[in-house]
């Protein structure tokens, strides 16, 4: 019997490519490159915003520029436009929360890192619950604490379809929210990894292959993994904004006085 | 006998090509009404935006779902 095509080999790439070994021995979850780009992402953001901020002058210098146009673009872009006037409040939380998953979200694209710690679930998880306390702590202030639940799950229908309303507004707002939050960034980042690494390890795997005749199909792949690396840059562009906005949205539902 | 492809894995990627059907219409859909609002009525581009993203990120995270979830259930 002879196989002309036979897969998946060993190539194929699989979730435990993502469970990277620590760089100080038997430190495992707490020293991986997972923790170490966090913390580079945390450092990153802080010191940048200090340092531009540390001295303003009426004409900005290049560092000065770059952060008002950010602060700029979250403040009047997503705040205002999608809170409202009161949506100024959030403007540093929202700015701060987009240069953070920018920067992790483009670890995943820079040559020699190559790897978002977005794509592991843990890290959506905590952002998803910060986004998800906020909402409710802001509606709960907004309203107190009764009045919030019932303006959250009570929509103005007759009283007959309410048995069915109630539990579709509790899902879809209490479940449903925190968990698509987190699950989108990370599905994204994940599968981005997923992808780039399939082109390009099946590139290698087209050069080894027994056929003489498959073996210039590994250029095709790698110029496709060229090509979906810059739809890559833009999911990582696009799932910061997104997580943003929709962090944004909730806000500004919970404290909006009609339904 | 010849075996033209040898196939072995999981099924699941399978279903989740079917899964990804109906995000991918839905997306499409979307940023089709999106060009034609903003072909009818240029000046509402920009107030649609966030809704554009917002709409997409929703239909999107179904697509996703099946990715996450073809892991899990494995």
């Amino acid at each position: 019997m002879r196989i002309l095509a036979a897969g998946p080999g060993d190539w194929a790439p699989s979730v435990d490519d993502f469970f990277l070994p620590p760089f100080i021995k038997g430190l495992y979850p707490w020293a991986t490159k997972f923790t170490l780009l966090v913390w580079i992402a945390v450092a990153l953001v802080i010191v940048f915003f200090l340092l531009a901020y540390r001295n303003p002058k009426m004409v900005p210098s290049r560092s000065q520029w770059l952060a008002e146009s950010i602060y700029g673009f979250t403040r009047e872009n997503i705040a205002k436009e999608m809170i409202g006037a009161e949506g100024v409040r959030f403007a540093p939380y929202l700015t701060s929360l987009l240069c953070f998953l920018l920067l992790m979200n483009l670890f995943g694209l820079i040559p020699g890192i190559q790897l978002s710690p977005n794509s592991h679930i843990a890290f959506p998880i905590v952002l998803a619950i910060v986004s998800y306390v906020m909402f409710i702590y802001v509606g709960v202030r907004r309203h107190g604490f009764l009045s919030y639940f019932k303006h959250a799950l009570i929509p103005p229908a007759p009283w007959f379809v309410l048995p069915i309303l109630i539990p579709i507004e509790f899902f879809s707002t209490f479940i449903v929210r925190p968990f698509t939050l987190a699950l989108r960034l990370f599905a994204n980042l994940f599968a981005g990894h997923i992808i780039l690494l399939v082109f390009t390890l099946g590139g290698f795997a087209l050069l080894g292959a027994q056929t003489v005749l498959f073996r210039p199909l590994s250029l095709v792949s790698w110029a496709m993994a060229i090509a979906l690396y810059f739809l890559e840059v833009l999911v990582a562009l696009l799932q910061a904004y997104v997580f943003v906005v929709l962090t944004s949205s909730y806000i500004q539902g919970a404290m909006a006085e009609e339904h | 006998m010849t075996v033209l492809a040898e196939v072995s894995g999981s099924v699941s990627a399978i279903g989740y090509g079917l899964a990804a059907i109906g995000p991918g219409i839905g997306v499409g859909l979307i940023f089709a009404a999106y060009i034609q609002s903003t072909a009818r009525q240029p000046e509402s581009s920009r107030l649609t935006i966030p809704y554009l993203w917002i709409g997409f990120a929703v239909v999107e995270a179904l697509a996703l779902l099946g990715i996450a979830f073809g892991f899990v259930f494995t």
